[in-house]
């Protein structure tokens, strides 16, 4: 969001937010096994830093279509998504159509799932690959007959010469299509929205009807010949060095091929998501290595762990609260002039605690070192470019012997991100020289996670006489490692209200922290929204403003704020405080905002909106307390824009009310707790995941506004979370200043 | 230890320990990679089999506790008449994101139809709860339950809470 408070032209609307400035290359060829195979290539025009982007199209004579999944499918529905485009504007039938995984080959360009960022940045240029293979195809008709192009249309994958009659399908085209030179890929012209077949239709998921067949889609059912199984026991104190291990005891056991250990190769092993110290027990069976573990005994460098417990989190950042602080993020006009001149001020501290990815399909990879040092890799990883990377990296061989196979995920949620386990399956699978599958059980995975960062955060603001905040401050005690932020553990200097209060000033102290950290599921916005958008609550009480009428005060009219410069290889869609101002105005009419006084006593409306990821969300929740405390959700309400087109509402629905419920289950029972350098939660029984008789209505309303279509993989999470303690709060008189909720802090006295 | 057990309506034979749960016999030895690891200790039931039609965690069910009680996993749950309907329903709702836990779900969910076909809301919560999507696509769940089952598939909770 755009930090500047500067007025652009009142009324101005967003336009068509993404052009993506590269230039298009275009080749055609003929497939093995005949038929057209069109590869489409972006150069990026000015720098180098975006990789290409490339999608391929093959028709086979008998006109099935195959299309390219180029990105990793976690489940937010990419490898259903893109293909969807391109074959919308190729004009064949969805039936028709085939999808095959790709591999992770730089003729595709940028391929990862991650930051919403699979339909922004690919929503124009595949529908362009789609539709230059529709006009090659109409060349290739054309030509045939001997007719001008003009007068030939394709639709649902025949080519039709309108004077005529006549009409040729697209696999009897497709040969004579891929000797053709390809159309400039800018000047294809696209479909206009009522023109779409499949694009706005509902679809389900390519892979649906396999994974419910049982068929071997996931990284951890990759299965070779000649493979064994690995497990890779680390220390649970973070970074802590190997100094021996009862190895030869390990590889005498029954079913157990080999023990041995390895070294991190670089860096402070407590924070980094590479290889680290450990040791790895290879099995013919997975089991007999899981068993091994029991009677695994290793002798760990002791490592400092001083102050790395998270009760010390929590004093250290009291006292670091009450002292100045070190870094100043944003400093508008005069915070402290303007609170000695507020009619009411207002002082509260929120905290949140660490919290794991918890992925359902645990960590895992499987790696095939060969005799000539090149390397196969079937990874789940979000990332496996920079994943193939770090392996060359760190087995000292050239990224490009190494091939990676990108299977199906069992949920990212940012944690695969990182390609540790990618690093660790390569070292074992070399050490072993067969192929080997690497599998960590829960408690590793839930002990060895690259952690959303726990955060406090120190608020103080004064309101004029009419409530409206003129000062604002938070002193956010958040966590470093020699003085720098952590991964995700950043506060934005544009965050919601910077801009909308003349005096404001966004501070920092940091805390030491010896573990890892990084992006998880609305990386920032899944802990920022809790905070800011409670307190913004809390203001809005103290001076007497309805909640949702004090946020349409701050926000102003309608009116879109410049663009931030390039990102991700796309032009940034600049903010529009129209579209806040539409989702707020809509979930408010469709949960009934208005008439809550309505409700019956102990029962609360809580409101939200949060910004992210060029996605315009706000959310109402409707909640009580049970006797012994517990909320009761009765039912959410989430108005969402992502723009004018939802490209395939099976997904979009699903993502939306998906996000809406993993907030709620943060917000519920999440919770990370440290312990001597260690966490102390090991399984899905400490660390609680939402369940389905905890899952409410969520009810979802898309706000079509006339932009281009943006991500929903993230945005809809981070709201649900501050509109359920506001509506606690509005319930019981209650504030939620901590998470994961304390029911006895909500329990009747 | 030579165990012979009856998976899908076939007699398999396994080389195995005792003590060797039932998920990596079917996993690692038989190949029916359908059936999922998740947690190890019965939390979170994406290792959910029917054990004489009753939903069991194989990941905590040795070998050597099966004796003759038929196994069916998701690679034959279509064979019977729910397992196809609840498939038939999952796919026509398109409920899954990941679908790492879907397996299970289809598993708890069929055998609480075959026992209860027509469950309210309550029944569904109190079959279901052991079952967890981390994607958290309950809301589809629970309406593919009821498409499955023939009910109106609106979550009328909010009103009767």
């Amino acid at each position: 969001m755009s930090g500047e408070n500067t007025v652009q032209q009142p009324g101005a609307q967003a336009k068509s937010g993404l052009h993506i400035s590269r230039r298009a290359f275009l080749g055609a060829g003929l497939a093995v096994g005949g038929g057209l195979l069109l590869t489409l290539r972006f150069v990026e025009e000015a720098s180098a830093e975006d990789a290409l982007i490339s999608a391929y199209i093959k028709i086979a004579p008998d006109g099935i279509v195959t299309l390219t999944a180029k990105n990793p499918e976690i489940g937010q529905g990419m490898k259903t998504t893109l293909p969807m485009l391109i074959a919308d504007e190729l004009d064949v039938e969805w039936k028709n159509v085939r999808v095959e995984q790709a591999m992770l080959d730089p003729i595709y360009g940028a391929q990862f799932a991650g930051g919403s960022l699979g339909t922004p940045l690919n929503w124009i240029p595949m529908q362009r690959v789609g539709a230059a293979g529709r006009e090659m195809l109409i060349s290739a008709a054309a030509s045939t007959w001997g007719v001008p192009r003009a007068q030939c249309e394709a639709s649902m994958g025949v080519v039709r010469h309108r004077p005529s009659g006549r009409t040729l399908s697209y696999g009897a085209l497709a040969s004579k299509a891929a000797s053709l030179s390809a159309p400039d890929l800018d000047s294809v012209a696209l479909k206009k929205p009522e023109q779409y077949t499949i694009i706005g239709k509902f679809t389900g998921g390519v892979d649906s009807p396999r994974v419910l067949a049982g068929e071997p889609l996931f990284g951890i059912d990759t299965m070779l010949p000649g493979m064994s199984y690995a497990v890779y026991e680390k220390s649970p104190v973070f970074g802590s060095r190997v100094v021996r291990a009862n190895v030869g005891e390990i590889k005498a056991l029954p079913g157990i091929r080999d023990a041995f250990i390895l070294h991190a190769t670089e860096g402070d092993a407590a924070v980094r998501m590479g290889l680290v110290d450990g040791v790895a027990i290879i099995a013919d069976k997975w089991w007999d290595a899981q068993k091994a573990l029991q009677k695994l005994r290793v002798e760990w460098e002791p490592r400092s762990v001083t102050g790395q417990s998270t009760p010390a989190f929590e004093r250290e950042a009291a006292r670091l609260a009450g002292d100045a602080p070190q870094s100043v993020i944003r400093r508008d006009g005069d915070f402290h002039v303007a609170i000695a001149h507020a009619a009411k001020v207002v002082e509260a501290s929120y905290s949140y605690p660490f919290l794991a990815h918890a992925t359902l399909e645990p960590m895992n990879c499987t790696a095939h070192v060969k005799a000539d040092g090149s390397v196969e890799i079937w990874a789940p990883t979000q990332n496996p470019g920079p994943g193939a990377k770090l392996v060359a990296r760190t087995l000292g061989i050239d990224a490009g012997r190494i091939r990676v196979h990108m299977t199906r995920i069992g949920g990212g949620f940012g944690r695969r991100l990182n390609n540790d386990y990618m690093v660790e399956a390569a070292m074992i699978a070399r050490h072993a020289g067969r192929p080997v599958k690497l599998l960590w059980n829960r408690p590793q995975d839930i002990q060895h996670d690259s952690y959303r960062p726990a955060g406090f955060h120190h608020f103080k603001a004064g309101l004029d006489a009419s409530g409206r905040p003129i000062a604002f401050r938070d002193h956010f005690i958040t966590f470093g490692q020699s003085g720098r932020v952590a991964s995700s553990a950043g506060l934005p200097r544009d965050h919601f209200p910077a801009g909308y209060v003349p005096s404001l000033e966004f501070v920092q102290s940091l805390l030491q922290l010896d573990m890892p950290t990084g992006p998880m599921r609305n990386p920032g916005g899944n802990a920022l929204a809790f905070a800011f958008e409670s307190f913004i609550d809390e203001l809005a009480h103290a001076g007497g403003r309805d909640p949702l009428e004090l946020r349409l005060a701050l926000y102003g009219p309608p009116r879109v704020l410049p663009a931030p410069p390039r990102q991700f290889g796309m032009k940034i869609p600049p903010f529009d405080t129209g579209r806040v101002r539409g989702v707020l105005e809509l979930v408010a009419d469709k949960s009934g905002w208005a008439r809550r006084s309505a409700l019956p006593a102990g029962t609360g409306m809580g409101l939200a909106f949060y910004y992210s990821h060029f996605g315009y969300v706000a959310e109402v929740v409707k909640a009580s307390v049970k006797p012994d405390g517990t909320p009761h959700v009765h039912k959410i309400w989430a108005a969402v824009d992502i723009g004018r087109q939802i490209i395939n509402p099976a997904g979009a629905y699903n993502q939306a009310q998906g996000a809406i419920l993993d907030g709620l289950g943060q917000a519920l029972h999440l919770n990370i707790t440290v312990q001597d350098g260690r966490v102390v939660q090991s399984n899905l029984n400490t660390y609680r995941l939402l369940r389905i008789d905890e899952a409410p209505p969520v009810e979802v309303h898309f706000l079509r506004s006339d932009n281009d279509p943006t991500g929903l993989g993230e945005p809809a999470l981070p709201p649900v979370l501050p509109a359920l303690c506001n509506a606690l709060y509005a319930a019981t008189g209650k504030r939620i200043r901590s998470l994961p909720i304390d029911p006895r802090l909500l329990r009747s006295t | 230890m030579r165990f012979s057990i009856l998976v899908n309506g076939k007699r398999r034979t396994v080389e195995e320990d005792a003590d060797t749960p039932l998920l990596w016999v079917l996993r690692d030895d038989l190949h029916l990679v359908g059936t999922k690891f998740g947690c190890g200790i019965a939390a979170c039931g994406a290792c959910t089999v029917h054990l004489n039609g009753v939903p069991a965690r194989a990941c905590v069910t040795p070998i050597s506790a099966v004796g003759d009680a038929p196994i069916v996993t998701i690679e034959g749950i279509g064979e019977s008449d729910w397992g196809r309907k609840v498939k038939a329903a999952w796919l026509e709702l398109d409920v899954m994101q990941c679908g790492y836990c879907q397996a299970g779900q289809v598993m708890t969910a069929t055998a609480l139809l075959a026992k209860n076909p027509r469950p309210t809301d309550a029944d569904i919560d109190e079959a279901m709860r052991g079952n967890i999507c981390r994607c958290c696509t309950y809301t589809r769940i629970r309406a593919a339950i009821k498409r499955a089952a023939g009910l109106p598939t609106a979550d009328t909770r909010e009103e009767r809470p």
